[in-house]
């Protein structure tokens, strides 16, 4: 897949991370310019606190709006997302955001699987799914379901990776278009998410 | 993109059998979350497609109750969030104190445990005496296990640290027993706990309340029916009564929220007027 053919199509991207996932995270969305189009939706495995330091942390550092994302909001084009501690993160129709209080999965609530299945649903061919560091399995099944929407598929080398583990988990499950380092990623997005000089 | 249009065919066509069978409705839910759920029940019934479920559902009603437990949601912990806990104490309590008797609705009250952490409050802060509190769910079986007040030994560590921190001045050990792995929650509390099947989507108002404690229900309706939810509460509330809500829900996207002021914004409590 050439990423010419990717460049408008992508209306939002969905981002899953764990362990070493916030350096990760640094690396690539700060470098997103402010005329960035799709919509950027992060689950990062984080401790079960109730106020999340995420927000602030992102905000400081990014060209685009960056919030926590709320139960029932619909989705704004060239704005960062992130679940909230505890809550899983979904798509519902709209697009608009939904949360929910479900059991946790693999161990993770919010889950990767979740988040992506559910966008996979919604988006279809007009998502990229993109799995970066971590130390467990969760994103491998929502990355399969955004694979067989027909949408694009990202991760992180894993011999650059924080911790392996996930990205391997993922590229176990099935092949990705495109498995790169954080610049490259950043590079990517900031080519197919428009925005940029051209 | 073609097998998910059939999928929300199929959820549709299931939700639609299940009320015109059953009587529940859960046509005006997030479906998303509740997509995922019938997903997962269809594999547990060993049933292919959501169409399948369907006619068993049709044809076999013993299923429906075990069916329930995918529909709606059991995830529930005493003094869950607190900080939600600290703030009743703080901040509504010693408005209540000025009610000679008090009327409590829980919605959606699942296995019990906030109605539990709430009789607690009040007592700790001497106001169950003088207090009703209606518990209500739409799952028959969890308010059973409310109205047991039974929990496996191995939950009470978290519920006594929530318990502690939500500025108790007395142990959570002092409410229950522990017998064969269990801890059995103290009759006494019972006493002014009324449990009743009653249904946010298709029920009415039923008493007049001080105080409406309703977490992590609301994020499982659609816009539409959270509105009919929220019409039912600020109908409900006695004038300046207070409703409080789940972390992560608000009255923002509300055409009720006029009827509210935020008394602790943080922790998700309202006071109506
Ligand atoms: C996640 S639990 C919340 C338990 C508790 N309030 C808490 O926050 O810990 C959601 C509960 O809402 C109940 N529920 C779902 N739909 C409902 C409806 N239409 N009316 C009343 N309760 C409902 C479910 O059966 C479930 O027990």
């Amino acid at each position: 897949m050439d990423f010419e053919s990717l460049r408008g199509r992508i209306d939002a991207v969905v981002v899953g991370a764990s362990a070493g996932g916030v350096d990760a995270l640094v690396t690539v969305l700060p470098s997103l310019p402010r005329a960035f189009r799709p919509s950027v939706l992060v689950v990062i495995h984080q401790p079960r606190e109730r106020r999340s330091m995420l927000v602030d942390i992102f905000s400081a550092r990014c060209a685009l709006p960056v919030r926590e994302a709320q139960d029932k909001e619909p989705v704004q084009p060239g704005t960062l997302y992130f679940a909230p501690p505890d809550y899983h993160l979904l798509v519902d129709e709209g697009p608009s955001l939904a949360l929910s209080a479900d059991d946790p999965v693999l161990f993770s609530r919010p889950s990767i699987d979740v988040l992506f299945e559910s966008a996979a649903d919604v988006y279809g061919h007009r998502l990229a799914g993109l799995i970066l560091t971590g130390a467990n399995s969760d994103g491998a099944r929502g990355l399969a379901a955004v694979r067989d929407a027909g949408g694009v598929t990202l991760v992180q080398r894993p011999d650059t990776a924080h911790v392996a583990t996930m990205p391997a988990a993922a590229l176990a499950r099935g092949p990705a278009d495109f498995v790169l380092s954080l610049e490259q990623i950043a590079d990517l997005l900031r080519r197919v998410g428009g925005g940029h000089e051209g | 993109m073609r097998a998910s249009k059939d999928l929300d065919i199929e959820l549709k066509l299931l939700l639609d059998a299940i009320y015109l069978k059953y009587h529940y409705d859960f046509r005006g839910y997030a479906m998303a979350s509740l997509k995922r759920r019938m997903t997962l029940a269809a594999d547990h019934f060993g049933c292919p497609t959501l169409s399948h479920l369907q006619g068993r559902l049709i044809h076999e009603p013993d299923l429906f109750p075990e069916l329930l437990n995918y529909l709606t949601v059991q995830v529930s912990e005493m003094f869950r969030d607190p900080s939600y806990f600290r703030s009743l104490r703080e901040s509504v309590v010693p408005l209540l104190r000025t009610y000679p008797s008090l009327k409590v609705w829980v919605a959606g009250c699942s296995t019990g445990e906030e109605v539990y952490s709430l009789a607690i409050l009040l007592r700790e802060e001497g106001l169950l005496e003088r207090t009703l509190i209606y518990a209500t769910d739409i799952n028959t079986q969890a308010l059973q296990k409310a109205e047991a007040g039974v929990y496996a030994v191995d939950r009470i560590a978290a519920f006594t640290q929530n318990h502690s921190q939500s500025g108790a001045s007395a142990s959570l050990s002092d409410y229950y027993t522990a017998a064969y792995g269990n801890a059995v929650f103290d009759r006494t509390l019972k006493k002014h706990i009324v449990f009743s099947d009653h249904s946010l989507a298709t029920d009415s108002v039923f008493a007049e309340v001080q105080l409406l404690s309703c977490r992590n229900v609301l994020i499982y309706f659609n816009r539409e029916l959270q509105e009919r939810a929220l019409g039912l509460f600020k109908d409900s509330l006695c004038r300046r009564g207070f409703l409080g809500l789940g972390a992560r829900e608000s009255l923002r996207f509300s055409q009720h929220a006029s009827a509210f002021s935020s008394l602790v914004w943080e922790d998700r409590l309202f006071q109506k007027g």
